[in-house]
């Protein structure tokens, strides 16, 4: 047996039977941490000296037979982007290369109050913007399944330690897909809750009305008990919301819809053929599988790529050279204040950003909003009524996660339009609101191959019970 | 189509300084994803109210009481800024 190999629920029963002790659990994937990250690069920075301390706290409990939470002593990794107190936190990005954490974000106080041991924190694309891991300003993440491959983005980070099991499980976050397309392309779980269901404070925020922290983890059911460990209303996110558990019919009786869009135009043929045999799979189950419509659904990029940059432009604004990060106020031939505006942005933003940025200011700007952003919100609401429609008739939308298998790194990056239709098939359930689960299928041409569930709104549940039927009768 | 002065108009609202070149290219990579958003228009919206929250939430109050913070991690919030005096942040005048 490898510690690495096990799951949460193993390794918490591992611990109380005393089968190994909390600093091996550690120790054994700080190991693999220094032997794998040099080339894969998924760690910018690793805590040993205080996830051994931890990890003496949680076996002195062990010791004690004190009560132990489920995620005790489980060593896992943070996106770049969600705070940690004390640690740096660069969202991928030169102008935060110095910015120090005043405080814990609230998914963090949440793993930290259930000694959860947090190794380090992992690479992303700059601000979480990108679907590759390339526009990172440390370095691109290579794919730990095959090293030529991008691992996906933008937790590209926190889906390669959780696939080179460098860690048990991770947290990302997800605007558009970053969350499911890199879980995807690892071969590992990534979930999106319900816009609302998790905290955001603490987050560094892209597009506010899209984001959301979800997990990676290396089955459904792991990602299921972090998921329960984070979720819940926060005084300090004023959208995130309390839901009542509803009772879930067993896995056998859900209807699965699939939008015909899954097969036709910006599909590759390969991913197509997975998708026959997912279907092929399920059909054997006896499972009620039909063809739907959701006329809205190649809207969706377009409709992303107006509300997301928008609300960037707006965000990003807070960047300034002033209140923190990196500056070029201090230097003695800047005069004016607005020229530090201009060179700190110019210095330490990275080109996709700057891209993005420039985009929202535009669609904002005086005489367009009603063309672009506005139209953009009101599409949104059909994409929501579509799922709405949908959603009467079926259970669970079934789709790939990707358009396309993972491509190689260098492969996309001069072209930016064909990287955002990475997100086609990610993004309508952001826009939405809705949760969605990527969860590995059988590898194609020795590449990982994902699905992706959408659910109601609230309904995580039901992805979690119909994600574990699946992993079952894959493994047999 | 964005023309090159609008581009420059932008990158000064969005306080972005461009070289020549980068300008250059930032048009023609604008100009290629806005003519892909154009699909938007294809598709009737005229009697739908926009998206302004994706979960319908009714609005959120509290009570307008102050909360503690401690003071040590208001210090270093101040220690962020990449110039200070005192318990203030120093940056350069606004008029000339």
């Amino acid at each position: 047996m490898e510690i690495c190999n096990l799951s949460i629920k193993e390794l918490h029963q591992g611990l109380i039977q005393k089968e190994f002790s909390t600093r091996e659990v550690v120790e054994s994937f700080l190991e693999r941490i220094y032997r794998l990250n040099p080339e894969l690069n998924a760690y910018l920075e690793v805590f040993e000296k205080e996830a051994i301390e931890q990890a003496k706290e949680v076996d002195e409990a062990i010791l004690t037979s004190k009560e132990l939470s489920n995620l005790a002593g489980i060593p896992c990794a943070i996106k770049d982007n969600i705070l940690v107190e004390g640690k740096r936190c660069t969202a991928g990005s030169k102008i935060l290369e110095n910015y120090i954490a005043a405080y814990d974000a609230t998914v963090v106080k949440k793993l930290k109050k259930q000694k959860a041991i947090i190794l380090g924190k992992t690479n992303l694309d700059e601000f979480a913007m990108g679907s590759s891991g390339e526009h990172s300003a440390f370095g691109a993440t290579k794919n730990p399944l095959n090293l030529e491959y991008v691992p996906g983005g933008s937790s590209s980070g926190s889906a390669c330690a959780t696939a080179a099991k460098m860690c048990a499980f991770a947290l990302g976050s997800d605007t558009g897909g970053s969350v499911r397309q890199p879980a995807s392309f690892c071969g590992i779980v990534g979930l999106k809750p319900t816009y609302g269901a998790v905290s955001r404070f603490g987050l560094i925020a892209m597009a506010s009305s899209l984001d959301q922290i979800g997990p990676l983890a290396k089955n459904v059911e792991d990602a299921e008990i972090v998921f329960e460990a984070i979720k819940g209303k926060d005084e300090k996110d004023s959208t995130s919301c309390e839901f009542d558990k509803s009772e879930e019919k067993e896995p056998k009786k859900i209807k699965i819809g699939i939008p015909k869009e899954c097969f036709g135009e910006g599909i590759q043929k390969e991913v197509v053929e997975g998708l026959k045999n997912v279907v092929k799979i399920l059909e054997q189950e006896k499972i009620y599988i039909e063809e739907i419509d959701i006329p809205s659904l190649k809207y969706g990029v377009a409709c992303y790529y107006i509300v997301m940059p928008s609300e960037v432009s707006s965000n990003l604004a807070r960047y300034d050279g002033i209140k923190y990060g990196m500056s070029t106020l201090t230097k003695p031939d800047t005069q004016d204040l607005i020229e530090v505006y201009f060179e700190t942005r110019e210095k330490f933003l990275g080109k996709e950003v700057k891209r993005r940025i420039m985009l929202g200011t535009y669609c904002l700007s005086s005489g367009y909003y009603d063309a672009y952003y506005l139209r953009a919100q009101k599409v949104r609401t059909k994409i929501g009524l579509d799922f709405k429609e949908a959603f009467k008739k079926v259970d669970l939308i079934l789709t790939p996660t990707s358009p396309t298998l993972p491509f190689k790194l260098g492969e996309r990056l001069e072209d930016p339009l064909s990287m955002y239709m990475a997100d086609f098939l990610t993004v309508p359930a952001n826009l939405a609101g809705l949760p969605a689960i990527s969860l590995p299928f059988k590898k194609i041409n020795n590449l990982p191959f994902g699905i992706q569930l959408i659910a109601p709104a609230f309904c995580e549940k039901r992805l979690f019970n119909f994600g574990k039927f699946f992993e079952q009768i894959c493994s047999t | 189509m964005l023309s090159k002065e609008e581009v420059k108009h932008v990158a000064r609202l969005a306080r972005i300084k461009l070289t020549e070149e980068e300008m250059q290219k930032m048009q023609g990579e604008l100009v290629k994803i806005l003519d892909y958003i154009e699909k938007l228009k294809e598709l009737d919206v005229e009697n739908l109210e926009p998206t302004t929250h994706s979960i319908l939430i009714k609005n959120v109050f509290r009570e307008d009481k102050p909360e503690e913070k401690s003071k040590e991690e208001g210090e270093k919030l101040i220690q962020l800024a990449p110039q200070q005096e005192g318990r203030f942040i120093k940056i350069k005048s606004v008029f000339k």
